[in-house]
């Protein structure tokens, strides 16, 4: 993208401003457009309506809660620690933020093609457990502080099983970039990661159960990291009333609001990096088909968003039906089953991957 | 090395989600466990009882609606009781009917709130949602009767304010129908998860002397497996004429006496509550609700302590009468202070989470608390 920007405006720095709006935009909207699902889905299945005044079906209710918000007063209370309650929210929406870079919408446009690809999304992500700290430290509220000190453990916890899966994923895969990954599962579905991907022969059959394995654990494990039920202890309302965020409020609280839906999308995307095709059309490509080129990014961005979205809803259909956990049954899951599990799956796909 | 360490004191409330209402729980912590629970209540004193002394015997009715102000047909219910025993009255047997079927109905619907608010406790938001749209139907039922929907002053001394809905027999029936099946998608979808369970069983462990000792009753101490309700043990209305049981906590998935018996009595108590309207409705007698209204309240020289088994637990009414038309004293026993009283006791060395689990559990309204 950088490259085919300064080609056509011969700046660098140029591209790479520009380079950024693309996942901005879309981070924002897909914001505006989840906030807006999550509210209908929320109600539909508990036998509500929802939002209905504001546009078809209430569709533009998220932007007039926005523009509500972007007008409130930025309350600082005079007992917080200014410098750490105000940066906060940033560093958590840039920790999200910066990992969208190595998404790959489609085969052309992707922010910053780095071989480091997930390694990268793992490192920034670091960014929102600083970011959480420095909001309930610097809020200078007992819950605010609970609920910084239960995210800080619950994140850093999840990432132990994330990144086993993670690796076992690099050693399926072979590369780190997740643009990489996305093409070696070109082809229908039985080419998708969680079938056997690129595997031939007896190994592609034998790692399908492992696959599954994989993708259950990191999909609990991204629930845990995007704070979301049944692991939503940081900002569990009933007991927390709203965790790290109960002193926020204008700006500053929708760039937490911001942060969370992104990230549900991010993890999302991850899952179906690794084990859904990434952006590959699970029935072929009607650009192909028809011999038009350019439809075909346009196919596999739609692809990519459709999938993505269908994980959202998952997760936000698991938000609307379970209860929440305790901080140490949170812990003992993590610790007791998803740790061993994933190591031991690390173990039994390397010796597939050796036949 | 050592680092020095020292508990934490959180208030949790007056304004919290999970504390039903404008309570305060002073919280002792050392990290996220709980040393010590203090509850501060009187936000929402309102001096029923002084007040009670410069009103009529009637007018005090109004005021017992707002106690319990997710039951108030079973305030009116002990409080008229009260008044009928002191002044002796004959009831006609269709206001005692119509009584027990608005006070089971009054049951359910308590329960409901009991039961939903608890899931929202534990961060399950939809069977909230569900028992509060089949409460709707309770709610629509009592306004077709008496015109309100929460505050129904529906009971008056010797009678009733208004006599049945036509359609009220019809709709009760249609009620019972639908609400059956409604428990077991209840239970379905939180009685049984797996997480509820991990959530509730063990936690909160009030064992049947201790229940005793602290004077819980109602679905609290039935939950810590002690078969005493007073609609059995201490007949009043027509209660001893229905055949109903009495549920209690066996500990299915825990300990006897934890949080999930007692969230799971009340779930049994809604069949219960159920079969008991089945067998009135059908027995209505005709009459006039208001034939045994006395025309002046005025109660002999005396006192009475009457007591019935509210949804919440044994609510009393002792009242002294002088003989004038305003009662000298009226002193309730609210089932809620009891079990909030309860807490510091159960809910010591579990963690914050688990205070507000006890919380919902012990099912408290703060109306009747602070009166």
């Amino acid at each position: 993208m950088q490259n085919y920007i300064s080609e056509i405006t011969g700046s660098d720095i140029i591209a790479f401003v520009l380079g950024t709006v693309p996942p901005l935009a879309f981070m924002v909207v897909f914001t505006l457009f989840a906030v807006w699902l999550e509210r209908k889905v929320s109600a539909h299945m508990q036998d509500r309506l929802g939002p209905m005044r504001v546009g078809w079906h209430g569709s533009l209710q998220t932007l007039a809660d926005f523009l509500k918000l972007l007008q409130k007063e930025d309350i600082v209370a005079s007992a917080t620690d200014k410098a750490l309650f105000n940066i906060a929210p940033y560093l958590v929406f840039v920790g999200t933020f910066l990992a969208y870079a190595m998404l790959p919408f489609t085969s052309i446009y992707i922010g910053s093609n780095a071989d480091v690809g997930i390694f990268f999304v793992l490192a920034v992500s670091g960014f929102v457990v600083a970011g959480l700290l420095m909001a309930g430290w610097g809020s200078n509220n007992k819950y605010s502080l609970y609920g910084a000190m239960r995210s800080a453990a619950q994140i850093v916890s999840y990432e132990i099983p994330t990144a086993l899966i993670v690796l076992t994923m690099i050693m399926v895969y072979g590369s780190m970039s997740l643009n990489d990954i996305s093409v070696q599962q070109a082809g229908f579905i039985w080419d998708w990661g969680i079938f056997g991907g690129a595997l031939t022969g007896i190994a592609k059959f034998l790692i399908i159960p492992f696959m599954l394995i994989a993708f259950i654990i990191l999909f609990i494990s991204s629930l845990a990291e995007t704070n979301r039920t049944p692991f939503d202890l940081p900002e569990s309302e009933s007991e927390l009333v709203a965790g790290f965020s109960t002193e926020y409020s204008g700006v500053k609280f929708a760039m937490f609001f911001l942060a969370e839906f992104a990230n549900m999308f991010l993890v999302s995307s991850i899952l179906v990096v690794f084990f859904f095709g990434g952006y590959q059309s699970p029935i072929g490509y009607l650009g192909h088909l028809l011999g038009i080129d350019w439809l075909v990014p346009i196919e596999q961005t739609f692809w990519f968003i459709a999938k993505g979205l269908f994980f959202v809803f998952v997760q936000m259909w698991l938000r609307w039906t379970l209860p929440r956990v305790r901080v140490d049954q949170l812990m003992a899951i993590c610790w007791k089953y998803l740790i061993p599990y994933a190591f031991f799956n690390l173990l039994i796909v390397g010796l597939i991957l050796l036949i | 090395m050592s680092l020095r360490t020292e508990e934490m004191v959180l208030n949790m409330g007056p304004q919290h989600p999970s504390t039903h209402g404008v309570l305060r729980l002073e919280l002792v912590l050392e990290g996220e466990v709980v040393h010590d629970v203090k509850p501060h209540i009187g936000y929402l004193h309102r001096c029923f009882e002084k007040h009670a002394e410069a009103m009529t015997y009637p007018q005090v009715i109004p005021y017992t609606d707002r106690m319990d102000y997710l039951a108030s047909m079973y305030n009116n219910f002990g409080y008229v009781e009260a008044i009928e025993k002191l002044m002796e009255i004959e009831i006609p047997e269709r206001v005692e009917y119509i009584r027990v079927i608005m006070g089971e109905l009054q049951r359910i619907a308590s329960h409901m709130v009991a039961l939903g608010t608890y899931g929202l406790d534990l961060g399950a938001f939809t069977p909230f949602l569900y028992l509060f749209r089949d409460r709707e139907k309770i709610l629509t039922l009592f306004e077709e009767t008496c015109g309100a929907r929460l505050l129904y002053n529906y009971m008056w001394v010797g009678g009733l304010s208004h006599d049945i809905h036509p359609d009220f027999v019809r709709k009760t029936k249609e009620f019972v129908d639908y609400f059956r099946p409604t428990i077991i998608e209840l239970n379905e979808l939180l009685t049984y998860n797996k997480i509820f369970i991990e959530r509730t069983a063990n936690i909160g462990i009030c064992p049947a002397k201790e229940a005793i000792n602290l004077g819980l009753t109602g679905p609290n101490l039935r939950g810590s497996g002690v078969k005493f309700d007073l609609r059995k043990n201490d007949p009043y209305s027509i209660y001893d004429r229905f055949d109903f049981e009495i549920p209690v906590g066996e500990g299915l998935v825990g300990t006897v006496g934890d949080c999930w018996d007692r969230y799971y009595v009340r779930i049994l108590e809604l069949e219960q509550s159920l079969r008991i309207i089945e067998q009135a409705i059908d027995q209505i007698p005709d009459g006039d609700v208001k034939s045994a209204v006395p025309r002046r309240v005025k109660p002999p020289k005396g006192h009475v302590y009457h007591r019935v088994e509210a949804p919440k637990g044994e609510l009393g009414y002792f009242i002294i009468s002088d003989g004038t038309v305003n009662p000298a004293r009226v002193k309730v026993r609210a089932p809620s202070f009891v079990s909030l009283s309860a807490i510091g006791e159960i809910a010591k060395g579990y963690l914050i989470a688990d205070v507000v689990a006890i919380l919902g559990s012990l099912d408290i309204v703060l109306g009747e608390i602070d009166r």
